[in-house]
């Protein structure tokens, strides 16, 4: 699966609190969710965020609760891929599960600008940035993972499995 | 081959003999608990399966703790839709209202956690069980409806990180000194997907209410689980609560970790940690200066009993300051009328504190005590992010209870030395 999109850029230990605010969470509607996505970091987040666009960031993004809440909002924005150095655990696991593709990426935050246009290979495991060419190698997900992703999520995959 | 902990756990529930680090497997759940903010999107996720009754009705516990007593609508909305679906289920762990507190002291409390087993949560400090040999983390909302359904949830097998303790604690040293001093050390990602494994004499130095203390503050290092070994205080805190049997799991010699940090307890001293990070620990001596507006002594690590008594000893007699507001919650109604017997309440309230029901209330900036812009907090809570108690423009220290109600009294963050 290839993606090409317009990256979002932010610093490390990006974290829960500021994804999605803990003042949102009696709502758990996507879309309403997305209203609020980044609010307290990076107001112009919601205002000018597109359909496909990625998000790029420093190590430990999404650290912090254990609100899926958060993957929610972001995938609900639009954002096609979160592309980090490294992700906190449940953040990671509850991407998977709601089928928001989050790419581990040693260096990519270094290279990156809030604007470049880039282009991730999700079965390669490479992310490209076309303003300064450089090719990164990136985390392949284990076949478990795939799987769950391919199915659109953990509900669809055990839906599967139970039918099975 | 020799196993850890997480090892010998997870094999057992995925019917393995043994597994390895890294093994993704699908392993047996014997609690999957939920609250009242990741309930009903979990209940949305469970009915999204097709499956109509839970896998097992007494092994589902639902706690409305975040937002309750019911804050606003959508907060009694969301607390309906888990009553009715806890009705209609037949899960008798349901708590609200009185009964109600905050889940990770809760279950263990209840005796709905006990060694070897495995248990989920919809809730990042789920961890907190590892204090009594438990293997539990907290999961997504989408994770706990599967699991209600088929009584299994998937599992990436960690490494483990061995903490080795030594030595005893000086004065004014509790659990929460040394967890911050460890996240201090390894960094908000140290223990990102590793289990922490505790081990060494000063295991023994260290009350239940530190474990759970240290084991729920697991998840600020991004750890999976934090285990402690399970000895004569650990029977003697699951006697009479906890009512299945249980495997009490070692580590093997030779146990493969990923590497070990030794801590001496002996050398530490009360920390804070300044804002947004928990890992920004600090010595209590060094930001002393820092003026306060409010002190919150409560939330999952540190509403024990215990820390209510460390905080109405330095309070009998004083005052708090006129500047500070200082919020206390005890973290279950058991412990707010074993707090009320022994006259720890009355102190405190004599002293200036509100005092109110169970509830997370202001830890995570939900209700009872939000922070306005600028306004600072000595909280006993475990998450000090930009935000996290009210408007992104508010601060937060981590502390202990010690240090929260000396500074509660002093207006500034104090050492309880200063007040004791
Ligand atoms: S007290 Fe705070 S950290 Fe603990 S469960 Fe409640 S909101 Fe979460």
């Amino acid at each position: 699966m290839k993606l090409v999109g317009r990256a979002w850029k932010y610093g490390p230990n990006v974290d829960t609190d500021v994804i999605i605010p803990a003042r949102y969470l009696t709502e758990f509607r996507p879309a309403e969710l997305a209203k609020h996505c980044m609010e307290d970091l990076d107001t112009s987040f919601t205002r000018e965020v597109r359909v496909g666009d990625l998000i790029v960031a420093g190590r430990s993004f999404g650290i912090g609760s254990s609100r899926e809440h958060a993957p929610v909002a972001i995938k609900a924005s639009g954002i096609a891929a979160v592309i980090a150095p490294s992700f906190a655990r449940i953040f990671h696991r509850n991407a998977i599960n709601v089928g928001l593709p989050v790419v581990e990426c040693e260096g990519i935050d270094e290279d990156v600008e809030k604007g470049d246009e880039l282009e991730v290979d999700l079965s390669e495991g490479t992310v490209l940035n076309r303003r300064t060419g450089k090719l990164f190698r990136a985390s392949r997900y284990p076949d478990f993972m795939l799987g769950i992703i391919n199915a659109g999520g953990l509900v669809n995959y055990t839906r599967k499995r139970l039918r099975g | 081959m020799p196993q850890t902990v997480a090892e010998k756990i997870l094999a057992a529930h995925g019917r393995r003999r043994e597994v390895e680090a890294g093994d993704l497997l699908n392993v047996q759940v014997d609690v999957a608990m939920a609250n009242d903010i990741t309930a009903p999107p979990a209940i949305e996720e469970f009915q999204r399966l097709g499956v109509e009754r839970v896998w097992d009705a007494d092994r589902v516990v639902l706690v409305m703790d975040h937002f309750c007593p019911a804050k606003d609508i959508a907060a009694a909305t969301n607390a309906k839709a888990s009553r009715e679906f806890a009705r209609a289920q037949g899960i008798k762990h349901f708590f609200e209202g009185g009964p109600a507190g905050i889940e990770h002291a809760l279950l263990p409390e209840q005796g709905l956690v006990g060694p070897g087993e495995v248990v989920i949560g919809a809730d990042s400090h789920t961890c907190t069980y590892g204090a009594v040999g438990t293997f539990s983390c907290g999961v997504g909302h989408t994770d706990m409806g599967v699991s209600w359904a088929t009584g299994e949830v998937w599992m990436k097998v960690p490494h483990t990180l061995k903490v080795v303790l030594k030595g005893r604690r000086a004065p004014w040293v509790v659990g929460k000194d040394v967890i911050l001093h460890i996240i201090g050390r390894i960094g908000v990602e140290g223990a990102n997907y590793l289990s922490m494994e505790y081990h060494g004499d000063g295991v023994a130095d260290l009350t239940m209410e530190d474990r759970f203390t240290m084991a729920n503050m697991t998840t600020e290092a991004q750890g999976k689980v934090g285990l402690f070994p399970v000895d004569g205080r650990t029977r003697e805190f699951l006697a009479g609560r906890f009512q299945r049997p249980y495997t009490v799991h070692e580590a093997d010699p030779g146990a493969r970790y990923l590497d070990t940090v030794e801590v001496d307890l002996s050398s530490l001293e009360p920390v804070v940690a300044a804002p947004f990070l928990p890992s920004n620990v600090k010595p209590v001596r060094e930001v002393s200066g820092t003026t306060i507006d409010q002190a919150f002594i409560g939330a999952c690590t540190n509403g024990w009993l215990s820390d209510l008594r460390i905080a109405a000893g330095l309070m009998r007699g004083k005052k708090v300051h006129p500047d500070v507001r200082c919020m206390v919650i005890p973290a279950t109604p058991t412990i707010y009328r074993q707090a009320l017997q022994e006259g720890i309440i009355d102190v405190l309230m004599e002293a200036g504190c509100s005092v109110s029901t169970s509830t997370c209330g202001p830890c995570m900036g939900g209700h009872m005590g939000v922070l306005a812009a600028g306004e600072r907090c000595v909280s006993t809570s475990n998450r000090n992010f930009r935000g996290r108690m009210g408007h992104p423009e508010s601060e937060v220290y981590l502390a202990s209870p010690g240090v929260a109600a000396a500074s509660a009294i002093m207006g500034r963050i104090a050492h309880p030395e200063e007040v004791a």
